[in-house]
């Protein structure tokens, strides 16, 4: 076992585990974070998306050991970086008003992919935004409504 | 089944001297993760053999992109997205900017390396065929030092590599002579994102006057390693490529692929498949040299 120290959703956090142990497992069994979800684990869904120092990565590629001294933000923690308070973040208010979840099994990875795209275009295309989100995939939606809740998503952000 | 990992050992020490203590003090007994997008993938599916592993994801030593007037070298622990964000790379290697872009999702570039990709040796991975058109140069390094290799001698064989128990990839040199070359590459598969070839070419070619002065073509998927195309370049190297030539030439260029085209029959396709379609891949850069 060996002591790994990160910053998550903003707090400090250590935990004992594994140096190999996901990151995955590690969100999910130590610090009960339960919104990344495991897909594949074989880093093809998405599902277990996370962003890792502002970058989006797969957790469950993410040796727990790797983590150290990082700042992650999960699903849990996206809504207060809109604002402090705030319930839920606008891409995720869009995701509901545009029917961009159905089971929701691949919706936190969904929209933490959303975030890291909207973050480097703003205004994106539709093919950016496709290629934004490749890597997560969806077995309900058909993704038509979750890219129309993308581009509702940077139409707000940018009036 | 998943494999558990309280089995496995990671350390991360902070410097790359530490790394190759480590490597060096039982050849063998440690083996390097840097974004851990194979390793993890291994661990996940129980068929990671190796239980020591030494992190260097961390080391900023490897993580770079140096330019001079001459040569760019890129640190092995270069990420996708780095090299994709790199304008210089964009202008004067292109095929590698290409490569990275179509290396799984974002979230995959985000953490791959580049030498993660080439010490893993897969025969469809997606920057060698750049590296070898490029003809680039592999910097190893150890504790007893350093030492340079064309990169087309580094892999030998299926998955084998010329790469010692204790040394890591340090970085990877190109010369910056490509001004003028016209760029092809092109990648087969199920999907863009997140799907391996089933055949890729990335290749080079220089024309001068109608003259074919320089071509070379590295191939994904067409051996038991990433491969160039030796004998198909030469064929073509030094002959007139206009509209009364093109045919005979591809015709002639065809051939000579499918005699040193050595393709697989596996999960991703069949062995004919693949090299019907580098035979069109082949034509179709060749089409391209017509119209700049
Ligand atoms: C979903 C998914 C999609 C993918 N799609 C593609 C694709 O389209 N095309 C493609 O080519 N690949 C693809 N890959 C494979 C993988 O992402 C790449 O091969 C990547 O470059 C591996 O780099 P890494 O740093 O993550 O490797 P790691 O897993 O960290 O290491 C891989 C191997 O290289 C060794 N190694 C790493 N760095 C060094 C070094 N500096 N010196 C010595 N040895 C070293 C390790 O010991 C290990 O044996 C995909 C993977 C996943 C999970
Ligand atoms: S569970 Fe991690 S990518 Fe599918
Ligand atoms: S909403 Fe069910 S997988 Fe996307």
């Amino acid at each position: 076992m060996t002591q790994i120290t990160f910053t998550i959703n903003k707090e400090k956090k250590t935990v004992e585990a594994p140096p190999m142990k996901r990151l995955l497992d590690v969100l999910r069994e130590d610090l009960h974070l339960t919104g990344a979800k495991e897909g594949c684990g074989e880093g093809e869904c998405g599902s277990c998306s996370v962003l890792l120092n502002g970058e989006l990565v797969n957790s469950c590629l993410i040796p727990a050991l790797q983590a150290e001294g990082a700042t992650i933000t999960t699903i849990e923690g996206i809504a207060p970086l809109a604002a402090p308070d705030q319930k839920l973040h606008p891409i995720q208010q869009c995701f509901l008003e545009k029917g961009g979840a159905q089971c929701g099994i691949c919706t936190p990875g969904m929209i933490l992919a959303t975030h890291h795209l909207l973050e480097k275009y703003p205004q994106p295309t539709l093919l950016q935004i496709q290629e934004g989100l490749a890597g997560n995939l969806c077995r309900c939606t058909g993704y038509t409504r979750i890219f129309e809740a993308v581009q509702s998503a940077a139409s707000q952000s940018n009036p | 089944m998943r494999s558990n990992a309280s089995h496995y050992d990671l350390i991360a020490p902070a410097t790359l001297d530490a790394v190759l203590e480590i490597l060096a003090a039982e050849p063998g007994h440690y083996t390097p993760i840097a974004g851990g997008t194979e390793i993890m993938v291994a661990l996940g599916a129980g068929r990671l053999a190796q239980k020591n592993l030494v992190s260097i994801n961390q080391i900023k030593e490897l993580r770079f992109i140096e330019t001079t007037p001459s040569q760019l070298i890129i640190g092995s622990g270069t990420t996708f997205t780095d090299i994709r964000n790199s304008a210089i790379i964009q202008s004067d290697f292109p095929l590698l900017t290409q490569a990275a872009s179509w290396t799984g999702s974002i979230a995959n570039q985000n953490r791959g390396t580049l030498g993660g990709n080439i010490v893993n040796g897969s025969p469809a991975a997606d920057s060698p065929p750049a590296l070898l058109a490029y003809e680039a140069t592999l910097t190893l390094i150890s504790t007893r030092g350093t030492r340079q290799m064309p990169y087309a001698d580094f892999h030998l064989g299926y998955k084998k590599t010329a790469l010692a128990p204790d040394e890591l990839i340090q970085s990877i040199t190109l010369k910056r002579i490509f001004t003028g070359y016209i760029p092809y590459a092109r990648k087969v598969g199920t999907r863009n994102a997140q799907a391996i070839s089933k055949v890729a070419i990335a290749a080079l070619a220089l024309i001068q006057d109608d003259t074919l002065e320089d071509i070379r073509i590295g191939a994904a998927s067409l051996r038991d390693r990433p491969s160039r195309l030796t004998a198909t370049e030469r064929t073509l190297r030094g002959q007139t490529i206009t509209q009364d030539t093109i045919v005979t030439l591809i015709s002639q260029a065809r051939a000579t692929l499918t005699t040193e085209a050595h393709p697989i029959d596996d999960i991703r396709s069949t062995a004919k498949y693949r090299a019907a379609v580098a035979a069109n891949l082949l034509e179709e850069f060749l089409h391209s040299l017509m119209n700049p």
